[in-house]
């Protein structure tokens, strides 16, 4: 199923980041033009006079983050990891498991370590693991991405408070941006990413429209 | 760094680097050559040995880890090779040239332990990590299938 699906999703993906620049969402004041590899800063925003439309606005500013394919790679949307930029399956063939950490033999840690093994090229960070299916991203928009973060029986029960400090502080998060070897990080940094989701959080978690894109 | 392991049930302490693969420190510190050297990047499986139980690639994995932990290597699955997966490989002259026969050997030891009755689907999943580049995959399988009690042929 997800091989089908993955075509959709690496197109909507480089959609999101193919550009010299992220585009400023339409009908709102411009944004400032940042390279692919920055993220905008909520004072960015702050000329989006109608609430909504600034939270909104927010959101698919952190989804130039949440649709990279650094993360996107371990919220798959079947039972196997995907990895590099052109998001291929997982190869070794690992599969997702009970737990969402690898089965008997081909635990996620069997290989994964607490932080990345740069003379191997083994990523690693600290709990490494697939994202439940509830949290699949791989081929959803920044809509439904959205939405799905924000419903506790899909985001392992966070309040919004919770989801602000784990895209905040978790390591495993983090580890988008300092993905080791030559892989390419998602946008901007960690701290400029949580500040962009406290924004989003504390002016309403709106969720932009179904085919808003960055 | 000195870093303490229990070795297939024997007390060790090594002084070595901290981030030293555990398969160094297994094959040139401690002298257990079974466990073998295949690709160094986590890709074949050769290096297969259990960490507290759990299946772990000793070429990727940093010595540090181990520390205060119990490793399992080949040599001490069943130190006179009595573990019922050695026979079966004997019994079925599973291995060709051998070199990937004791990640093989660690992996399905793990395999078992955890699921006595496997399907072939599970044999499958939790064997993936393990290449054989002599392509002995169907004795293998066959002799895992026979240790579980199940007919050595695929279902
Ligand atoms: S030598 Fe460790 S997996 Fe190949
Ligand atoms: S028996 Fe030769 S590599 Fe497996």
């Amino acid at each position: 199923m997800h091989q089908r699906l993955l075509p959709f999703a690496v197109a909507f993906v480089f959609a999101g980041c193919g550009g010299p620049t992220a585009d400023a969402p339409k009908g709102s004041t411009a944004l400032r033009k940042v390279a692919p590899g920055e993220l905008r800063t909520p004072a960015d925003f702050a000329g989006i006079e109608d609430t909504r439309a600034r939270s909104s606005a927010l959101f698919l500013e952190a989804s130039r983050v949440l649709t990279h394919p650094r993360c996107v790679n371990c919220h798959p949307n079947g039972d196997i990891p995907h990895q590099g930029m052109n998001m291929q399956l997982h190869d070794p063939p690992a599969v997702r498991g009970p737990d969402n950490h690898g089965v008997v033999g081909m635990e996620c840690t069997s290989c994964h370590q607490d932080r990345n093994q740069e003379l191997t090229r083994v990523p690693g960070a600290p709990h490494w693991a697939l994202a439940p299916i509830q949290m699949a991203w791989v081929g959803k928009s920044p809509h439904e991405i959205c939405e799905q973060m924000k419903d506790p029986k899909r985001n392992g029960g966070k309040s919004l408070a919770a989801i602000v400090e784990h895209n905040a502080h978790d390591a495993l998060v983090g580890w988008g941006w300092h993905p080791g070897a030559d892989r390419e990080p998602v946008p901007g940094t960690q701290e400029q990413f949580g500040a962009i989701v406290a924004a989003w959080v504390e002016s309403g978690a709106a969720c932009p429209a179904k085919g808003a894109r960055p | 760094m000195s870093v303490r392991i229990r070795v297939n049930g024997v007390e060790k302490t090594l002084d070595v680097d901290p981030e030293m693969p555990l398969l160094w420190a297994l094959r040139d510190v401690l002298g257990l050559t079974g466990t073998k050297y295949g690709c160094g990047q986590a890709l074949c499986g050769a290096c297969t040995v259990h960490l507290d139980g759990q299946v772990v690639r000793a070429c990727v994995t940093p010595v540090r880890r181990a520390d205060g932990r119990a490793v399992t290597t080949i040599e001490g699955l069943a130190p006179d090779g009595s573990h019922p997966l050695q026979r079966a490989w004997v019994e079925l002259a599973v291995p060709q040239c051998g070199y990937c026969q004791a990640g093989q050997i660690m992996t399905a030891a793990a395999l078992l332990k955890a699921k006595p009755k496997p399907t072939d689907d599970e044999i499958e999943q939790s064997m993936a990590g393990n290449l054989c580049r002599c392509g002995a995959y169907s004795r293998i399988r066959a002799a895992i299938r026979k240790v579980a009690g199940m007919p050595e042929g695929e279902q």
